[in-house]
């Protein structure tokens, strides 16, 4: 795999890097030889199919998972307890359970328990943070609203000031459009954008939704098992990529108005 | 009114009923949160093992079911994270495994006048001051070792993958929580029994669950359910004269009814 460096990487600190990593489960490579770079203030995405290794990547990252050979580093140093700290994480939403009895800023609290310390309970200040962050996310006004009754965009984006509240270097986002509807999912990457321009985060998430990928990320990896692209998102159609990635049933891919290719071609017919 | 407490058993019995009721609620939060009620049902049937133990070498049956109880929870606990068992069939094995040795073990004591029946359904007679310091204290250890890392807990039973990645000790909550669950079982077993003891460990969470969506409230209103389940079931009990912890238990399933019905009302 040829690494595409872009000028980005010689102004801007690596937060994520991985050299060469291998990870089995059951004697069988899930991921093979990923070597993966994402630098301060950008949003990587990570695009494959399901089965492709993209939730076990996730957990190499974030230290859950040891690979077999290879080398993580996150901020310059191999994951432990201290980069945790500045690792927020933003899960599938739908593994939340929504009649579980906490407010809006409750959730939002809990970002900040690593934060407060064991044996100690969350105080004013912490309450102050947690406001603010609903704050940013124009979410103030639910705070004491049941976590269980918001609607998905919602939820997801009370998730995200969760992650952030804590004030990570570097957010991680499993499956992020899956169980919200796309006029929330759009709101959603303008406030990640946001989010990276702001507190300039580097910002790692994975989907098998290439559309929305290719649309929010300022580069991308393809992943299925080995990383077959890694560089700007315009790159990535070429047709031995995709074969590469998703393997020869090409057609049954999600195709929608963000596809980076046809947006392409159109502005050529224009 | 004054007759039921001039009996010294039925005093300590409610003693008893009183103190077990926050135990057995802030314990039913999260059992209830984690869906771990078959977990229950698992460690308070293999208490009996761990008391026919007690018989059999002639020690405190409730420091050998104390024992049991936290082996057996802790062990559903691992394999449910590890290995290839989901918890569901591993609690199948070893809860039939610790009843089988009890049964093995009250065949080999040769003590006839064991009152298992007691230690099945509950025995308010049985309840005696020294039962009453150890449910004092172990009660109260759970409460407070509940209460010192209940934020942790409150965030690993929402959130188990975000709580891991943002540094909470997942695994010691895990062995913790069936640690507790263990002791909570054991202390109960002799005012509502083995076979019956599991229903306070869901039935005030679920009932409190039913008409409020906040924790704090959750918690005060699952404390009431219990003690007036335990407190009500007791008096019941003794003015019908019937079996105290069957009552006790019905007392709070009819709570729950009511409670789940104005529950579907305010929606």
């Amino acid at each position: 795999m040829k690494e595409h460096e872009t000028d980005i990487g010689n102004k801007k600190a690596v937060y994520a890097e991985l050299q060469d990593v291998w990870v089995s489960y059951y004697n069988k490579w899930v991921l093979k030889s990923i070597c993966l770079k994402c630098y301060q203030g950008e949003i990587l995405g990570i695009v494959g199919p399901n089965g492709g290794g993209k939730s076990t990547l996730l957990k190499v990252i974030m230290g859950l998972v040891r690979p077999q050979k290879g080398v993580v580093k996150l901020f310059g140093h191999r994951p432990d307890k201290h980069t945790r700290l500045e690792v927020g994480y933003l899960p599938q939403i739908s593994k939340a359970d929504r009649s579980f009895p906490v407010t809006a800023l409750d959730v939002v609290l809990m970002g900040l328990y690593s934060r407060v310390g064991f044996l100690k309970r969350p105080g004013n200040k912490s309450r102050k943070v947690a406001m603010e962050m609903l704050d940013r996310i124009n979410m103030a006004e639910y705070a004491e609203k049941s976590f269980g009754i918001l609607s998905g965009g919602q939820q997801q984006r009370v998730h995200i000031a969760r992650a952030l509240a804590s004030k990570p270097k570097l957010l991680v986002l499993d499956e992020p459009s899956t169980g919200v509807d796309s006029v929330a999912q759009e709101d959603f990457y303008e406030l990640l954008a946001k989010f990276r321009d702001e507190m300039n985060i580097s910002v790692i998430m994975v989907s098998h939704d290439i559309g929305v990928i290719t649309a929010h990320a300022d580069r991308i990896a393809c992943l299925n098992l080995q990383i077959h692209y890694h560089g700007e998102p315009d790159s990535c159609f070429e047709p031995e990529i995709m074969q590469k990635v998703y393997g020869k049933n090409l057609n049954i891919m999600v195709h929608d108005s963000r596809c980076a290719t046809c947006l392409k071609k159109h502005e050529h017919n224009d | 009114m004054i007759e039921i407490f001039s009996f010294e058993f039925m005093r300590n019995a409610f003693m008893a009923g009183i103190m077990l009721s926050p135990v057995l609620a802030v314990v039913s939060f999260f059992v209830v949160l984690r869906r771990l009620s078959f977990v229950g049902v698992g460690v308070a049937h293999s208490a009996f093992g761990g008391i026919a133990l007690g018989v059999l070498l002639g020690i405190s049956p409730t420091l050998t079911a104390i024992a049991f109880a936290i082996a057996v929870s802790n062990a559903i606990g691992y394999t449910g994270r590890h290995g290839k068992l989901n918890s569901d069939t591993a609690i199948g094995i070893f809860f039939a495994f610790a009843m089988a040795l009890g049964i093995i073990f009250i065949g080999m004591s040769d003590q006839y006048n064991v009152d298992l029946f007691g230690y099945l359904f509950g025995n308010i007679l049985a309840i005696t001051g020294e039962d009453l310091i150890i449910i004092a204290l172990l009660g109260g250890l759970v409460l407070i070792s509940i209460f010192l890392v209940f934020k942790e807990l409150l965030f690993v039973s929402f959130d188990r993958e975000v709580a891991l990645v943002s540094g909470m000790p997942v695994a010691f909550l895990d062995h913790f929580f069936f640690t507790i669950l263990g002791v909570s079982v054991v202390i109960s077993i002799k005012i509502i029994g083995i076979i019956l003891v599991s229903a306070l460990l869901v039935i005030p969470g679920a009932a409190a669950s039913q008409i409020t969506d906040r924790y704090i409230p959750m918690i005060a209103i699952a404390i009431a359910v219990a003690l007036i389940s335990t407190v009500g079931g007791l008096f019941f009990s003794y003015y019908a004269d019937i079996a105290s912890g069957a009552t006790i238990v019905i007392l709070s399933c009819f709570i729950f009814f009511i409670l789940f019905i104005i529950g579907r009302c305010r929606k």
